[in-house]
């Protein structure tokens, strides 16, 4: 287990060293060039003259070789250091830690529902296989994983937002400066980051009840004579929760993608409004660290997964 | 995959020969979801294909309804802001859709399982950078690389493509390599060696063949989640240049007028929402009817 550890935490150093390549040569493509953006934004092209530009290369670091340039951003990020953001004016690290608090708030909210209710709901349509909870849960999963995340979201701001009224449609309030507020709003932004999880849990959940259910010590369970709700907790529902778990690396990195789609419509002043306003704005010094944080982010979460895989499972054994 | 149901084993009587053709068409067509996908999928490639008989209006020609006009019998689905006709727009839309849908598939698609057959054929080193390469692209939400990649190449149609491409490759080779790791123990592949077959042969006449079924399961369910992409790209304003017409910017033109015309948004979701939940289902059934061992991984 110790062996395999190290070896899947080398086998993520070096996958991460990758991640830094590709963010930063795929940003270096960029068409434009950045200074020019950066004069265009702040002052007149034509009144600056070329030296001044230079200076400014030279300020960014843009002018020395290509690989020192990535060196350097590879040592900042070390130092917390991002760089600083053409369009704002501000340091990118200051920015990202204005920003990603707010999507992390909706995120994790939404991990939880997504959790919760899909395992719920997954062990409700295996235990009542074929009866109505699973002719009516089974088809709803299915609406959840194809349904597009700005169809719902329109959807729910047509009828709760702006048909009845119920909720607000769009902003974003920290919970600390007024609860109540806060939760009005992000009801319904939760639920659109939720749904795509919540139904990949549940039919997760589903078929690897089901598939449980055939096994010995489950039939052991049911002749000791336990009842079912015994059965079912104790034994059954344990061991159908391991590949559910899997899922959960794949469902934030479909958090933090949706974020982008989520945040735009809702108006949500989180990473994912971020990322596509600098995309638009062509501010590749944010999308470089967004892109970063983001892919960082996912390969950790996926580690994490990786690893409590064989603690939860001891029957996994690793070569 | 072979074909089992022909043998004789002890004492069992032999269960009668059904043709491949016979028993796949079977399994497939047994669930009612996978047929009805399936007849949506062939409405939706015939409306792609013929959508200049089909569209009722130029979808292009802002003017030809009023600005927002209501459902009607001259325009079933109303108009936009332009005043342009929303079904010719939502018909010529399907053709973006599949386009970008099936053009970055067979990219993806091919490149990936290059990778895929090599990474697993050589194994080894070979092996080892091309899978953490492929694990370092799998680390990028898919619709955050697409962004990044489609600003970095700029726009348009065609940079999206490449965009989703890249994207999806890493599925594709995952899968391969961990079919070549298993196929290439087998005993034809070595019989097949030992005549003096160079590596390259083997692997497109041996290795490829058996590794098909899964790899069209993948593709098809894959369609769903690009054509999902696509529409979630020309949302954010990436993608075709106005005034195509792309069921993603249709939804996002249509927002703004959500109330006076529900119609616009809602639309061109469902139509997103039937074709992606049509390739899933098809999906399903090409994986049971392949190969059902694959239920659960795939």
């Amino acid at each position: 287990m110790t062996t395999y550890i190290i070896r899947r935490l080398i086998q993520a150093l070096i996958v991460l060293i990758i991640v830094t390549l590709i963010v930063f040569f795929v940003m270096r493509l960029l068409p434009g060039d950045p200074i020019i953006i950066y004069v265009a934004q702040t002052a007149q092209l034509e009144a600056m003259p070329p030296e001044m530009i230079d200076n400014l290369r030279a300020q960014f670091g843009l002018d020395k070789p290509i690989m020192v340039q990535y060196v350097n951003w590879v040592a900042g990020i070390f130092r917390g250091d991002f760089g600083e953001s053409i369009f704002y004016h501000e340091d990118v690290g200051k920015l990202m830690a204005e920003r990603f608090p707010v999507t992390a708030h909706i995120g994790v909210l939404a991990l939880i529902v997504g959790a919760i209710l899909g395992v719920i709901a997954g062990l409700l349509a295996a235990i009542r296989r074929g009866k109505w909870v699973d002719k009516i849960i089974t088809p709803l999963t299915y609406v959840g994983i194809t349904i597009p995340v700005f169809f719902l979201a329109i959807l729910m701001i047509y009828l709760f937002g702006l048909r009845l009224g119920w909720l607000p449609i769009s902003g974003y309030t920290s919970p600390l400066e007024d609860f109540v507020k806060s939760t009005r709003q992000i009801i319904m932004p939760v639920v659109c980051m939720a749904v795509f999880g919540l139904a990949a849990n549940a039919r997760q959940m589903r078929s690897s009840m089901l598939e449980v259910t055939h096994q010995d010590y489950v039939r052991t369970a049911w002749a000791k004579g336990l009842s079912e709700r015994m059965v079912i907790m104790r034994h059954a529902m344990k061991n159908s929760l391991i590949p559910v778990i899997t899922l959960m690396g794949l469902g934030v990195g479909m958090i933090l993608g949706g974020s982008v789609l989520v945040e735009t419509i809702f108006a949500i002043p989180g990473v994912g409004r971020l990322m596509v306003s600098s995309i638009l704005g062509q501010d590749y010094v944010v999308v470089q660290a967004i892109t970063f944080v983001i892919a960082t982010i996912v390969l950790v979460v996926n580690l994490i997964v990786d690893i409590s895989y064989g603690w939860l499972d001891p029957r996994i054994r690793y070569g | 995959m072979a074909e089992k149901s022909g043998y004789i084993t002890g004492t069992q009587e032999a269960p009668p020969r059904v043709s491949e053709w016979r028993r796949f068409r079977r399994v497939f067509l047994s669930r009612g979801v996978v047929v009805f996908g399936l007849v949506v999928l062939v409405l939706v490639f015939f409306t792609a294909i013929f959508a200049h008989w089909l569209a009722p209006y130029d979808p292009y020609k802002p003017g030809v309804a009023k600005s927002l006009a209501q459902p009607s019998w001259e325009h079933p689905l109303g108009s936009d802001i332009l005043g342009r006709d929303t079904l010719s727009r939502l018909i010529y839309g399907s053709r973006t859709a599949l386009m970008v849908g099936f053009i970055s598939v067979t990219a993806a698609g091919i490149a990936g399982v290059g990778l895929g057959v090599i990474a697993g054929y050589s194994g080894g080193a070979i092996n080892l950078i091309i899978m953490r390469i492929m694990d370092a692209i799998l680390c990028f939400p898919m619709l955050i690389l697409a962004l990044v990649m489609a600003s970095v190449l700029g726009g348009g149609i065609w940079n999206v493509i490449i965009a989703l491409s890249i994207a999806t490759i890493p599925g594709y080779a995952r899968v391969t390599c961990g079919l070549t790791l298993s196929l290439r123990e087998n005993d034809y592949v070595l019989a097949e060696r030992a005549m003096g077959s160079t590596n390259f042969r083997t692997m497109l006449r041996h290795i490829l063949p058996n590794a098909f079924p899964p790899l069209i399961v993948l593709m098809t369910m894959q369609l769903g989640g690009l054509i999902l992409a696509e529409a979630g790209l020309s949302f954010l304003g990436i993608g075709i240049e106005p005034p195509g017409a792309a069921w993603g910017a249709m939804v996002n033109s249509g927002y703004q007028y959500l109330l006076k015309n529900p119609i616009l948004s809602f639309a061109p979701c469902i139509s997103i929402m039937l074709v992606v939940f049509a390739f899933n289902m098809v999906g399903d059934g090409l994986r049971d009817a392949l190969d059902p061992r694959l239920r659960g991984l795939l």
